[in-house]
């Protein structure tokens, strides 16, 4: 940050806003992540009422913490990692604008027609048509907007996070649109162009890439950034950011068919996407080395600086659900662990553990920046917040992998006479408290995403700008 | 499959495998940058380190591909190439299956020599069979066996088609369907209003013979005395509901008594024949028949 004065004037407008957003929208999304699990834990919170009901208020979990809290932070830390690191402003601040308020609208279309049950019925695709359609639009635009930015560039190279910025908008574009084509019949109502497994193939096909070029390709460039840089340490090796971008690029694409594991789905699909979700470890895990031994050498600074233990305990999470994917790839494991909330477990180790906390410790790192402050408000109150996500996001991933397993096994268990030993119910009584203890992971979570706003606020709205403490400093001198 | 497409995948596949090999094992060893030496990259005052890839990484990523070049010879993936074990999941599922029959094949046979009396009368076989009524009948008529609306209770001793353990395992064997046609515009909707009123009395003989139901009582008659009998006491030979009790299949109110007439209803009870054992389905037929015994 010493070279403050010597950088173009760069458009931090959009990325203040999109870091703001990120904060509102985890609080929006988690919320409503903490009622449905209560719902689980009471059935009787659903209140007979159609739009409070669980199977309308999950998608709109689902999509806004992927893509209104995940979208806002991915869209505004690479829009600031972009022009940082090729040392150039935006391509253009009206198409910045453009895309962050294209894309608040798509967040509020979500919010309105979820609950009233307009779906496609396409898991993490559930949108209609019409804003479908809109999410294409600003996403193109994104799209030129980043890649016209690093094409004005001021340096020969191109930085590492960039690359994987950028294999995720390039793929999430081909993504939305192929698993979205549809025949509209009504501005509300559409049907998939596909049918069949070839349907449900595309769909898991869009769905594991969502989860491999959203929630792991952008935020992996979201660390190769932030993690450098609160560290103060050079990347740990080059040579394994380059092997482990193309393997991780060019693998994540195949994995889609475990989500399809012995159903419709033909066999040599199922086989081809087991083997290469095994192959996945690897690459995935190059991505946890490179950060992880970026810290060789500065390891003392996790005892005083929380931001940096939220970047790197999110990378033990990375680590530890990208070893824990490949497992469940396989049939044998699958097929204890499929269905069951062992997968909602996987997920939340990877949405809570990974995506969120490198999320916040973004947020921590950025604020400052963005707003001319010295640090936070209260770097004690980014302590606490840790460690109620951490013991937030164990709570959270332990409780779904006793329910799983206790779910598979009675599922599969049957009698002498051939009948099964246990009915769907009593799985659920067994769940109970599993459900109980979930609940009160993620209301650790929220309570900690509740800090973090209040602690944001209090940093923007002080008055002690960087240049003002510095200015007091030295004329105390 | 055609065989473009199978060729297209082995290609695409093996392909893949080729250059993700190649990336890793070119890049392997490194020199170009000395030890502890950044790659001489800064960007927003981030450097870089060359160093090498941790072998314990490569081998990791290695042993995957080697696994997996291993599974797509002996399962199928490349293509129409079934692979060397030749397994499918058909077959593996139907394995599971004849293994567990033939596990369960001697305690059934067991039940086959008795008949039903002698069933109900064995503590262990109703145990049994109140579990595959459990898997198999629960999910219609209920974990209590009492039904809900459309699908009827089996606990009342009211038979559509014969409460006999004999004609209780005919209805599972081969399934039943029960079809009444509406009446809507036959009756008009006047007479169907004034024919549920009459269908409501007709528990009541005193009530039913009332001058008000004349009309009704005529039209019942020649329309629906066919079937459901002169007094309304059904007929378990057509599946025809008994009218002149306090059973309702779709319900008893004037209202569903009026869709019903107007509307018509159609019932399907599926045959079981094809994926329960004969022996479980006479099981089944002694459990189901004891129920209503067990009924006041």
């Amino acid at each position: 940050m010493t070279s403050s004065q010597e950088h173009p004037t760069y458009n931090y407008k959009v990325v203040r806003q999109f870091t703001i957003m990120t904060v509102v929208w985890g609080i929006v999304g988690m919320t409503v992540g903490v009622l449905i699990a209560a719902q689980l834990v009471w059935p009787q919170l659903n209140f007979d009422t159609p739009w409070l009901s669980f199977g309308r208020l999950r998608p709109l979990h689902t999509n806004a913490v992927i893509f209104a809290f995940g979208g806002c932070a991915l869209m505004g830390s690479s829009l600031f990692v972009v022009q940082r690191t090729c040392q150039t402003a935006l391509l253009s601040d009206r198409l910045a604008a453009f895309v962050f308020w294209g894309w608040q609208l798509v967040i509020l279309l979500a919010a309105i027609t979820l609950p009233m049950g307009l779906t496609s019925a396409k898991e993490y695709a559930e949108l209609e048509w019409p804003i479908d359609v809109l999410i294409a639009v600003v996403w193109v635009a994104y799209a030129v907007l980043f890649f016209g930015t690093i094409m004005r560039r001021k340096m020969s190279h191109i930085y590492v996070a960039n690359w994987f910025y950028g294999a995720f908008i390039v793929t999430i574009a081909v993504l939305h649109i192929v698993n979205s084509a549809a025949i509209p019949v009504s501005m509300s109502k559409s049907y998939s162009a596909y049918s069949g497994a070839v349907d449900a193939m595309i769909q898991w096909w869009y769905g594991h890439n969502a989860v491999g070029f959203f929630l792991t390709a952008g935020f992996l460039g979201m660390m190769y950034y932030f993690v450098p840089k609160q560290a103060g340490r050079p990347v740990y090796s080059y040579r394994l950011s380059i092997v482990h971008f193309w393997a991780l690029v060019s693998v994540y694409i195949w994995a889609g068919p475990h989500h399809l594991h012995y159903t419709a789905l033909p066999d040599w699909a199922q086989s081809l996407g087991m083997v290469m979700s095994l192959i996945l470890l690897a690459p995935s895990w190059g991505g946890m080395i490179n950060g992880m031994m970026t810290l060789s050498g500065a390891w003392h600074k996790l005892r005083t600086d929380p931001i940096l233990r939220f970047l790197i305990v999110s990378l033990s999470f990375y680590g530890m659900s990208t070893f824990e994917g490949p497992m469940m790839s396989i049939k044998t494991v699958n097929s204890l662990s499929h269905y069951t909330d062992w997968t909602i477990g996987h997920v939340h180790s990877g949405a809570l553990g990974w995506v969120a906390m490198i999320s916040i410790g973004m947020v921590y790192h950025l604020i400052p920046v963005l707003f001319d402050r010295k640090q936070m408000y209260s770097v004690n109150m980014i302590n606490t917040h840790f460690w109620l996500s951490t013991i937030g996001t164990v709570l959270y991933i332990a409780s779904m992998w006793v329910n799983g397993i206790v779910q598979g096994l009675m599922w599969r268990a049957y009698n002498a006479d051939g009948s099964l030993t246990y009915s769907f119910a009593e799985s659920v009584i067994a769940s109970h408290p599993g459900y109980v203890v979930r609940l009160f992971g993620g209301f650790l979570f929220l309570v900690g995403m509740l800090l973090m706003a209040w602690n944001v606020w209090k940093t923007i709205s002080s008055k002690e700008t960087k240049e003002l403490v510095a200015n007091t400093a030295g004329a105390e001198a | 499959m055609s065989d473009f497409w199978s060729g297209w995948i082995i290609v695409l596949t093996a392909v893949s495998y080729v250059l993700l090999a190649w990336l890793l094992l070119s890049n392997r060893k490194i020199n170009q940058h000395k030890d502890g030496a950044t790659t001489g990259h800064i960007y927003d005052g981030i450097e870089e380190y060359d160093n090498p890839m941790p072998s314990w990484w490569i081998k990791m990523f290695v042993l995957s591909m080697v696994f997996g070049a291993g599974y797509l010879l002996a399962y199928p993936g490349m293509g129409k190439f079934p692979g060397l074990l030749n397994w499918t999941s058909v077959s593996q599922w139907q394995g599971n299956v004849d293994a567990a029959k033939q596990k369960n094949e001697a305690l059934y046979a067991e039940f086959m020599q008795k008949d039903a009396e002698a069933l109900v009368a064995d503590p262990k076989a109703m145990r049994i069979a109140k579990r595959v009524f459990a898997n198999n009948c629960a999910i219609c008529h209920g974990n209590d066996a009492k039904g809900s609306y459309g699908f009827p209770n089996l606990t009342d001793n009211d038979w559509l088609y014969g409460g006999s353990p004999d004609q209780i395992a005919h209805s599972i064997r081969d399934g039943r369907s029960g079809m009444m046609p509406g009446w809507q515009s036959v009756l008009g909707a006047e007479g169907v209003k004034s024919m549920g009123a009459y269908v409501q009395s007709l528990r009541d003989a005193q009530a039913s013979a009332s001058a008000e139901h004349a009309e009704s009582r005529e039209k019942f008659t020649m329309l629906c005395a066919g079937c459901h009998g002169a007094s309304g006491e059904g007929n378990i030979a057509m599946g025809a509901p008994r009218l002149n009790d306090d059973i309702w299949l779709y319900g008893g109110d004037t209202g569903k008594i009026i869709h019903s007439i107007a509307n018509g209803r159609s019932g399907k009870m599926p045959a079981h024949a094809d994926n329960l054992s004969a022996a479980k389905i006479h099981l089944l037929s002694a459990y189901v028949y004891q129920l209503a015994e067990e009924e006041p």
